[in-house]
């Protein structure tokens, strides 16, 4: 039979794992702040608005499936928003983690997109991306360091069936 | 001899590394070239794990602190940022560094626009190259494509065009003679081609004449030609139309070897036009009534 003080400590204990849970359920959803820069010229071939929304709607969808393929260590999740040269390195950066037990959970926090290249036959774009991000890396499921990173990336992206995909992805040297 | 040659090799990635990052136990160079052999710098005692971690690369070491942890050429080789720390460390050390592409370009993604195209279009062809390197990054310093558009026998035009954040455009005219044109673009010693096919314009002038044939006219047009000279392809198709008091006849008639030819009833004042595409040509009127 258990105590009064006992029933109150495991009440208690509830009530943290259920605001915990809220929270975590909070966090996970949050979504990144985005700014655009305006883009005036973006080379030889005229940006139209739904082009433009399209493209960082995507861009930032793609932000969200690398952040849930790393998480659950799922490479095919990639397939959705990203090809060529950058859904193999992160393909490769996803199953070399999963060889050494290393896992990396990242959270995009704020984006400032400017795009700044549309070719001239429409079949490439390319943004730079003044990210702000949390990442934190795990050994073997124990938390080795956790960090806010501000990086500058350099995006490439090309038009598939159905959206946008990431075709190129890389940080610029600061 | 084997400690010397180590000391050696050691001193020669120390003098690589420019600058260097610290915090607390462990120095980093800021920046490392992709594919190049740098060292991380430890300080302390006992075991540790270094990581060394970024996007798409994480590289994981056992090791003492205080000695000189080396990396080989290859084991970094994707441009961005990493954050170097050793794991379960109370103090946390941590660095960032950039590993930055190398600046020798080695592949090309080049784009060419259309394949097919007709001849003396002013900025008709469009060149779109990304510039990558070895590892397949970005090369994000400014680096210079040459773009070459060279047809038969015509003059080539070359125009340079330095690289903005990896990647270079141009447009190009199209030639006035028919035939295939190389187009080429060049960074450093990658040359990357592209074939385009420049095909004759639109008809720029026509001209039939007719001879009659017994009850027929026998109507042929001269070689029909481009703005440019060039001969038009067979197939195009020419519309020869006859009007007389009682109606009127149409017959189409594709190109052969340049030339287009049909009979039509020789209708005693009949007027005979002949058309291709946007282009009329001459009128021809039959017989003695008007």
């Amino acid at each position: 039979m258990k105590t009064i003080v006992q029933r109150c400590a495991i009440r208690q204990l509830s009530l943290v794992a259920c605001s915990l849970l809220i929270a975590a359920s909070v966090l996970g959803s949050e979504q990144p702040t985005v700014h655009v820069e305006p883009t005036d010229a973006v080379g030889p071939r005229t940006l139209e608005k739904q082009t433009e929304t399209g493209v960082i709607r995507d861009y930032l969808q793609a932000w969200r499936t690398l952040s849930n393929a790393f998480d659950q260590n799922r490479s095919d999740l990639l397939d959705q928003y990203f090809v060529g040269a950058a859904k193999d390195k992160l393909t490769d950066a996803i199953r070399d983690r999963a060889k050494v037990g290393i896992q990396t959970r990242y959270s995009d926090k704020a984006h400032d997109l400017q795009l700044v290249f549309y070719s001239p036959e429409g079949l490439s774009i390319q943004l730079m991306d003044t990210v702000d991000y949390d990442v934190q890396v795990l050994d073997h499921d124990k938390i080795q360091a956790a960090q806010h990173v501000h990086a500058r990336y350099v995006a490439v992206l090309t038009p598939t069936e159905v959206r946008w995909k990431v075709r190129v992805f890389q940080a610029e040297p600061k | 001899m084997k400690n010397g040659f180590a000391f050696v090799l050691g001193g020669a990635l120390l003098i690589g590394q420019a600058a260097l990052a610290q915090s607390g136990n462990l120095t980093v160079p800021r920046t490392v070239e992709a594919g190049s052999a740098f060292t991380v710098r430890t300080s302390g005692a006992g075991k540790a794990v270094l990581y060394i971690v970024g996007l798409t690369q994480v590289l994981r070491r056992d090791i003492q602190l205080g000695e000189t942890v080396p990396f080989a050429a290859g084991d970094l080789h994707d441009a961005g940022h990493y954050l170097a720390f050793i794991g379960g460390e109370p103090t946390s050390d941590n660095a960032f560094f950039d590993v930055t592409t190398s600046q020798e370009p080695a592949a090309l993604s080049f784009l060419a626009k259309p394949s097919r195209l007709p001849v003396d279009l002013h900025d008709g062809i469009s060149g779109v190259v990304y510039v990558f390197d070895i590892y397949q990054n970005l090369v994000l310093e400014p680096t210079s494509v040459l773009f070459q558009l060279s047809a038969n026998g015509g003059t080539a035009q070359n125009r340079t065009v330095i690289t903005r954040n990896g990647v270079a455009w141009i447009k190009m005219n199209s030639a006035s003679k028919v035939g295939a044109a190389r187009f080429v673009a060049r960074a450093g010693n990658v040359i990357g081609t592209r074939v385009i096919q420049q095909v004759p314009g639109e008809p720029c002038a026509l001209r039939m004449n007719a001879r009659p044939s017994g009850q027929q006219l026998t109507l042929e047009t001269e070689p029909v030609r481009d703005c440019s000279g060039n001969a038009a392809p067979d197939g195009t198709i020419v519309t020869f139309t006859e009007t007389y008091s009682d109606g009127e006849a149409t017959v189409d008639v594709p190109l052969k070897r340049g030339i287009a030819r049909t009979e039509l009833p020789a209708h005693d004042g009949a007027t005979i036009s002949v058309a291709t595409g946007v282009v009329m040509g001459n009128e021809i009127h039959w017989g003695s009534a008007r």
